[in-house]
């Protein structure tokens, strides 16, 4: 359940190069592949496979407990009078005035509360960065409908000063997504929300890759405007199905060609192609789908996509419709990313209720609260309020305890890191915010943002308060 | 829980008898009135025809119905500062904010446009509004908040390289006060002020330069005075020509004369004090809007007596005209004595029911609660010419005033029953009505079947 970074990349190589293969190579067939002539470097897509491999270290810590809080876990619970102890990194004890080992500092959260690092799973932090200007425009390749080749990680800038504002916020975990431009927008990134002079320095070891894929209007006013596919919504699906056809193609051509060295024929392989080893990773489940998707029956149809091509989607985002069917939802494990009081934008956002989300958990499904913006970031626990209030006047039973999962335990499952964080329990990654308010108040604020057992924010202690290159010697430098 | 059943009983029967046929005393509650009466802990609050009649303590009054609001907060109904609502329902697919016409520009007047059947007002009811402040858009792109949803705004600003068209005018126009009643006659005061946006908006809109800019409004305040005092004249063809057309000379003529104020959309510190410079020079009545750095420029708005409207949330540098931006700017611009109006995000009209949150945001971040009642009531109110009849619970003003669960800036506090000019208005809405079809989804017949 604890990997080491290390570790989890090496099993995810040798996931890739096993799973590529349809039936288990024969330990004999894996002795002559092993003595076949390995092909240039980068035309293997099972050589390497982490290109860009994360450098993340946690920030220096010491081991401390947190004491006299309410606690909400993340894991439905509240606890009062509650105790913290981070050792290493890690939680190492949760529980209701548990006794702090000797040596080790104390902070006195008494009247405050504290929950798990908040994670936000629809975020363009760094690939829109501040200021929005064209030259930081890079969330969007629309330059074709099917762009599954480009990464986001590779236009994150991670001088971006919006990292800091959305830790002050408690956000400690973010997904980085490509826009909704294109039907297949391409990969999304994981990043622990810490300042780092590199974008590999933020990648979460060991969390999946994901997928950006878009449904309706976007697309096809995107593409439509320009007289070509997609401009209709059915065209958006005959983009979808081909770039699975092609990327099921892929997979058999690889899988031949392994075999067939595993047999020690001679073989010519398939030319790598950047698109389909991504697509190829989310057929053998390894990269997660994360789908934008606002109405209802798009979703449905969605749905019949992956089960036609054997795949997963992990969440819709947006989903204002999601509670239309919350059941079908539910029935296929599928996560609700969403806003509380987003709609209107646009037509296919007209249909959005304050309640969705709460409809979601109570048809007992897995609702998250994003942002997909750089200043709601700042504030997922008062959308999640928002949520809450709504889900309470619309008849709901449901507590703080529980809807503190919108932004913690949910996004991690959502992300593939539940097993790494997202609640406050033993062995998980001591991603911990201290609150100087219940976190469902307007009026709450962040005290301290611990990741990984690091303190990376403290209000009161200017040593712990980063910021950017870029507000360097501009006017205000960076209050914010 | 007790109190809760009979509040709501008391709301139903206010519902179905309308409040102005009598008299209604609203007992219980913690009355904060945002008025010289500041709050009162239990107040009672006695409206008749529409109007308050008194706020105070003690008894009500012989024969008044009682409505028994214990535990309740009562304030002032909210306004909808900057606001867009009436003029937009499906914001991609157009509104009524903004022209690009050589001879409608200073002119344009919102209020000729309003929709009062849009779906967004019972929306924001819901969120305890019961007045806005609508404003017109400059003409492309103009539109400085955070535009809905992120890709939308990403797509566009790859699409167009981060820079509408050039605005052709100078001038988006006059707002007006509506009150969100869904009525006919929910336009309170139109008129209220001439739109100009500053900085790279404005620039634009001049041919490129801050500076041009300056120039070009000089040269068109100079001919709105020499229209004034040359009308004749001017109407014989016997004056010389002057820029702009007959109905936009016109409509500047209370700006030029310090009548109806310019709401300058400003940002940068630079800009805020060329804006005050001009209206000093010009003797022009200005409010600012925007300001993410007017904290920087706090003691010389003050100095000036220029309010302020702003958005509480900016603090990030989204642009080289707001670097200096932070959640304390509505703190610090209040404590250096301006008067101060907050506005919700993405121009207060989808999301204007989150007024209210912005301004328990603003609050989180060091504006006194009663500042931040202030900026969300009798702020607005007073600026735009309404103060006399709305946004404060005084005697003869209009009964326009929320009934709260609770604390009305926090999240899980409802508003339980919203009064305009002393009528209990609908808290049903489009969502509500979409939610309450879905709730269910076992039914034997389609959701499509269920319906008021």
């Amino acid at each position: 359940m604890l990997r080491s970074g290390v570790l989890a990349v090496g099993l995810a190589a040798l996931a890739l190069s096993a799973c590529a293969t349809t039936k288990g190579p024969t330990p004999k067939a894996e002795a002559k592949a092993a003595a076949a002539k390995p092909l240039p470097a980068g035309l293997d897509p099972g050589v390497r496979p982490d290109a860009f491999p994360s450098t993340y270290r946690p920030l220096p810590s010491a081991a401390f407990a947190i004491v006299g809080a309410r606690a909400l876990t993340g894991t439905g619970q509240a606890l009062d009078n509650a105790t913290v102890l981070v050792r290493d990194g890690r939680i190492e004890a949760v529980g209701e005035g548990l006794t702090v080992p000797a040596g080790v500092t104390t902070v006195d959260a008494r009247g405050k509360w504290v929950t798990p690092g908040l994670i936000d799973t629809h975020s363009h932090l760094g690939v829109y960065a501040s200021p929005a200007v064209a030259a930081h425009s890079d969330g969007n390749e629309m330059t074709s409908p099917t762009t599954p080749q480009v990464w986001a990680e590779h236009s994150v800038w991670p001088q971006d000063p919006g990292f800091n504002t959305a830790r002050i916020g408690g956000v400690t975990t973010v997904l980085i997504l490509p826009g909704s431009g294109n039907l297949i927008g391409g990969r999304g990134v994981t990043l622990r929300n810490v300042p780092s002079r590199t974008v590999q320095g933020m990648k979460f070891p060991g969390a999946p890759y994901t997928l950006k894929m878009a449904c309706g209007e976007n697309p096809k006013r995107v593409y439509g405007s320009r007289g070509r596919a997609p401009s209709t919504r059915m065209g958006n699906v005959a983009g979808y199905r081909a770039a699975w056809i092609e990327a099921a193609d892929y997979v058999r051509k690889w899988d031949d060609y392994r075999a067939k060295v595993g047999r020690g024929e001679k073989a010519d392989p398939p030319r790598r192609d950047l698109g389909l080893d991504t697509l190829a990773g989310v057929l053998r489940g390894e990269i997660l789908v994360e789908n934008h998707c606002y109405r209802a029956d798009e979703m449905a149809i969605m749905i019949d996509i992956a089960k036609e091509f054997g795949y997963r989607i992990t969440a819709f985002h947006h989903a204002v419709e999601a509670y239309k069917i919350a059941d079908l939802l539910a029935a296929n494990d599928i996560c609700v990313a969403t806003w509380a009081g987003w709609w209107g934008a646009k037509l296919e956002m007209y249909d959005s209720v304050e309640a969705n989300v709460a409809l979601i958990h109570a048809a007992k499904g897995c609702g998250i609260i994003k942002s997909d913006d750089p200043d709601l970031t700042q504030r997922l626990n008062q959308e999640a309020a928002v949520a809450l209030a709504a889900g309470r006047a619309a008849g709901l039973q449901i507590s703080e305890a529980e809807a503190i999962r919108w932004i913690t335990a949910n996004p991690a499952k959502a992300l593939g890191v539940l097993d790494q964080t997202g609640t406050l329990e033993p062995g998980k990654r001591a991603d911990i915010v201290i609150w100087d308010h219940d976190p469902f108040s307007v009026y709450a604020r962040t005290e301290k943002v611990f990741i990984d057992g690091a303190l990376t924010w403290d209000r009161r202690d200017p040593r712990y308060q980063p910021r950017s290159d870029f507000d360097l010697g501009q006017p205000g430098e960076g209050v914010r | 829980m007790r109190r809760l059943v009979r509040l709501a009983t008391a709301l139903a029967l206010a519902s179905a008898v309308p409040a102005a046929a009598e008299t209604v005393a609203f007992t219980g509650a913690r009355i904060v009135t945002a008025g010289p009466a500041g709050t009162l802990d239990p107040g009672v609050l006695v409206v008749r025809d529409g109007k308050i009649v008194s706020v105070g303590k003690g008894a009500p009054p012989a024969g008044a119905r009682v409505i028994d609001a214990s535990g309740a907060v009562i304030t002032p109904g909210l306004f909808a500062t900057g606001s867009l609502l009436g003029a937009v329902e499906i914001s991609a697919l157009g509104d009524d904010l903004s022209v690009d016409n050589p001879q409608i520009g200073a002119a344009f007047d919102i209020r000729d446009g309003l929709d009062p059947a849009s779906t967004l007002i019972p929306v924001a009811r819901t969120g305890g509004l019961t007045s806005a402040v609508v404003l017109p858009q400059p003409a492309g792109g103009g539109y400085d908040y955070h535009e809905g949803e992120g890709d939308v705004a990403a797509e566009r600003m790859t699409a167009g390289g981060g820079q509408g068209p050039r605005p052709n005018t100078l001038f988006a126009g006059q707002g007006a006060v509506i009150r969100l009643d869904g009525s006919d006659d929910m336009v309170v005061r139109g008129g209220i002020g001439e739109v100009v946006a500053f900085g790279n908006t404005g620039a634009r809109a001049a041919g490129g330069a801050r500076g041009a800019q300056i120039a070009a409004l000089k040269s068109v305040f100079t001919d709105v005075r020499a229209y004034a005092a040359n009308r004749s004249a001017w109407e014989r063809g016997s004056y010389r020509e002057l820029g702009l057309s007959r109905a936009d000379l016109e409509a500047l003529v209370p700006v030029v004369q310090g009548r109806t104020p310019l709401i300058a959309r400003v940002h940068k510190e630079a800009d805020i004090r060329a804006v005050l410079k001009l209206a000093r020079e010009e003797k022009l009545k200005v409010i600012l809007e925007g300001a993410e750095e007017g904290w920087m420029a706090a003691a010389d708005i003050a100095r000036a007596g220029v309010p302020v409207i702003l958005y509480p949330y900016a603090d990030r540098p989204e642009s080289f005209e707001v670097l200096g931006s932070t959640l304390e700017n509505a703190a610090r611009l209040q404590a250096a004595g301006v008067t101060v109006a907050l506005t919700a995000p993405e121009g207060a009209a989808h999301r204007a029911r989150e007024t209210r949150y912005a301004a328990g945001t603003a609050v989180a971040w060091g504006l006194p609660w009663d500042a931040a009642l202030a900026a969300v009531t009798l702020n607005p109110a007073r600026m735009f010419g309404v103060g006399d009849r709305t946004g404060s619970l005084e005697p003869g003003k209009d009964a326009d005033l929320v009934v709260w669960s609770g604390d009305p800036f926090e999240p899980l506090t409802t508003a339980r029953a919203v009064y305009i000019r002393g009528q209990a208005q609908s808290l049903t809405t489009r969502q509500t009505e979409l939610r309450d079809r879905y709730l269910d989804l076992g039914t034997p017949l389609p959701p499509a079947y269920k319906h008021r």
